[in-house]
């Protein structure tokens, strides 16, 4: 019986009556198989993966602690003891940049996390209530984003307490905006395809629809662009240590170790290139990452 | 008649037009003005018209996917349009609708079985192993096959598409379904397929049909009765022989004769209307089909006609007919 139906499946691929594969593939690995190809979004993942490692397992890699001071042994060019030299008071720049690969990640990494929240948050909300509410809350969203972003970073970061977790929140509360909008169109749009009118012509419940039909299908440009906000968040707050209001000290974040080494540029160009390389790569990795995704995700585009 | 299995009475859906700063309503657009029209059980009714006349609207309010503005839509002795959701949800069982755009009409993230199972699980019919069995005798009907449920849509032709749609209409067994254009995106080769399919159905389940279409021949091949619509009205209702063969109204004239004739030397008189059709934002007074038809007088500008019976079984509004 069995093999009937084998054979049955083999006769009609002979004659290439169906291109249907033997197996069903399930969409993750559609998705993973179409992400493979992309060639520089698999590197973007492999220095995503050995940058999180970095991370993971800093106390293991790194020679020193990030707060070892040693002023004898200042602005020492990378040798075997120093791997990436050492700063102005003779901190280990490799271990500085080991442990601040945590608080940048992490900034990364919390930041995306809460603006795809609040963008997710506000977004669907107005498309599912429309009318009022949605003219109110995308009325803001509009004012949001009207603000030149980094400025209203500033004045929030000069407000609140600086610290880790707050700069975090600050960053993530910055940005939700142009999530919010996106969340919304794709809703709307989504919300008039037939799909979801078959299920509703089924009989299926609203939260049935939402929850099985409109979000799932709404995710794909949410992951993409969650990936492409990490990338852009590691960069907001190195701008931010970089202008002195970010991690405070003695915390490495990338850019806090880049604005220590600004004033030694010439002297000492070791303190500011190896962090620099390390937010330069991480921000273009993610980039690629979402690029990858991008097309990965997107069921229009055949293989 | 009560002996209908669906009535439709003056069915009016207006669409409103926002503008300025408050969104203020501006306009109305007036995509179904008026609509009457009945489908006997287990006939196929054909209903044609250009794009935007409003054939799609009306399926879409049949079946309260639209909410109608005005207007009775009687299934089976019960004006749905006064059911409240929970009812709505059960009479759901019983009118189904078919969609034009194979891909467009399947959800990409789930599974066939899932897409067809639905229909089981919304209702509480059926789960599990048993909703599995039943999805797979589906896809059998359909012309698919069992294995196929575990599949994504993205891995099927649009022939095939259409057919698991025609698979998740069938599967809550009603007694209507609205096909809406349900072969206009599909190869040539493929429609005769899907039509036949639908032919077969219909026989097999006791099937009652409102096929929407704007190509002539697909529904002069599989309609009893046919009614031709303009700007949002019913302009005739007729058996599909009369129709075919009498039309009666100056658009269903000009419209049967622009069907191509597969005959190089055959010369046949085209009507060529002139102009376009005119915008349901703003419709003309009187007879909507005044300002291109080539017979109208002086009548058909002041009094919109009403649709009247001029022999058993066909309708016509028009003055002059």
């Amino acid at each position: 019986m069995i093999q009937m139906e084998q054979k049955k499946v083999l006769l009609r691929e002979s004659f290439g009556g169906d291109a249907l594969t033997p197996e069903p593939e399930s969409y993750g690995k559609m998705v993973w198989r179409r992400f493979r190809k992309h060639k520089l979004a698999m590197a973007g993942l492999y220095i995503l993966i050995f940058m999180y490692a970095l991370a993971i397992f800093a106390p293991v890699i790194a020679t020193q602690s990030y707060e070892a001071v040693d002023p004898p042994n200042k602005l020492k060019a990378p040798s075997r003891e120093h791997l990436m030299g050492t700063d102005h008071i003779g901190r280990d720049v490799f271990s500085r940049v080991i442990w601040g690969s945590r608080i940048s990640l992490s900034v990364g990494f919390v930041a995306a996390a809460v603006a795809v929240g609040l963008g997710v948050l506000i977004g669907s909300t107005a498309a599912y209530f429309g009318g009022r509410v949605d003219d109110i809350l995308m009325r803001f969203t509009e004012i949001v984003m009207a603000f030149p972003t980094f400025f209203l970073l500033l004045t929030i970061v000069f407000i609140v307490e600086r610290s880790i977790f707050n700069i975090m929140l600050v960053i993530g509360f910055t940005s939700w905006p142009s999530l919010a909008r996106m969340v919304r169109g794709q809703i709307l749009s989504l919300r008039e395809q037939e799909f979801t009118e078959a299920a509703r012509a089924l009989g299926a419940t609203d939260a049935r629809i939402i929850f099985r039909h409109i979000l799932p299908n709404a995710m794909a440009p949410v992951i993409v662009s969650t990936t492409m906000r990490i990338g852009g968040a590691i960069l907001s707050e190195s701008s931010l240590s970089f202008l002195g209001l970010g991690v405070p000290e003695p915390y490495p974040s990338w850019g806090s170790i880049l604005n220590a080494g600004r004033t030694y540029l010439l002297q000492a160009p070791w303190i500011t290139t190896f962090p620099g390389i390390f937010i330069f790569l991480t921000v273009l990795a993610f980039n690629y990452v979402g690029d990858g995704l991008r097309d990965a995700l997107d069921p229009r585009l055949k293989d | 008649m009560s002996d209908y299995l669906l009535e439709v009475k003056d069915l009016k859906k207006y669409f409103p037009v926002r503008g300025g700063v408050f969104s203020k309503v501006t306009n109305w657009v007036k995509a179904v003005d008026g609509v009457s029209f009945g489908i006997y059980p287990g006939e196929t009714l054909g209903l044609v018209g250009e794009s935007g006349c409003g054939k799609t609207t009306t399926g879409r309010c049949i079946l309260r996917l639209l909410e109608p503005t005005s207007g009775e839509v009687v299934f089976g002795g019960q004006n749905i349009l006064e059911l409240d959701r929970r009812q709505m949800r059960k009479i759901r069982k019983e009118m189904q609708i078919i969609f034009q755009d194979p891909y467009g009409s399947l959800n990409a993230r789930m599974t066939v079985g899932d897409i067809i199972g639905e229909a089981f699980t919304v209702h509480g019919l059926a789960k599990g192993k048993e909703r599995a069995e039943k999805v797979q005798e589906l896809l059998k009907v359909v012309g698919l096959d069992p294995y196929h449920s575990r599949r994504y849509p993205h891995e099927f032709s649009g022939g095939q598409r259409q057919r698991i749609g025609i698979a998740r209409a069938l599967a809550l067994r009603p007694k209507l379904i609205v096909c809406d254009e349900p072969v206009s995106a599909l190869d040539v080769s493929i429609q005769s397929q899907i039509l036949n399919l639908l032919e077969d159905l219909q026989e097999e389940f006791g099937l009652t049909y409102l096929f929407i279409a704007h190509n002539l021949s697909v529904v002069q091949h599989i309609s009893d009765r046919v009614g031709v619509m303009y700007l949002g009205h019913l302009v005739e209702l007729a058996p599909k022989d009369r129709l075919y063969s009498s039309p009666k109204h100056p658009y269903t004239v000009a419209l049967l004769s622009a069907i191509p004739v597969p005959d190089p030397d055959m010369r046949k008189k085209r009507i060529l209307l002139e102009g376009d059709v005119p915008s349901p934002l703003n419709p003309p007074s009187g007879c909507p089909f005044h300002t291109r038809c080539p017979k109208a007088g002086a009548e058909c500008r002041e009094s919109r006609p009403e649709l009247r019976e001029l022999s058993p079984g066909h309708f016509v509004a028009c003055h002059l007919a």
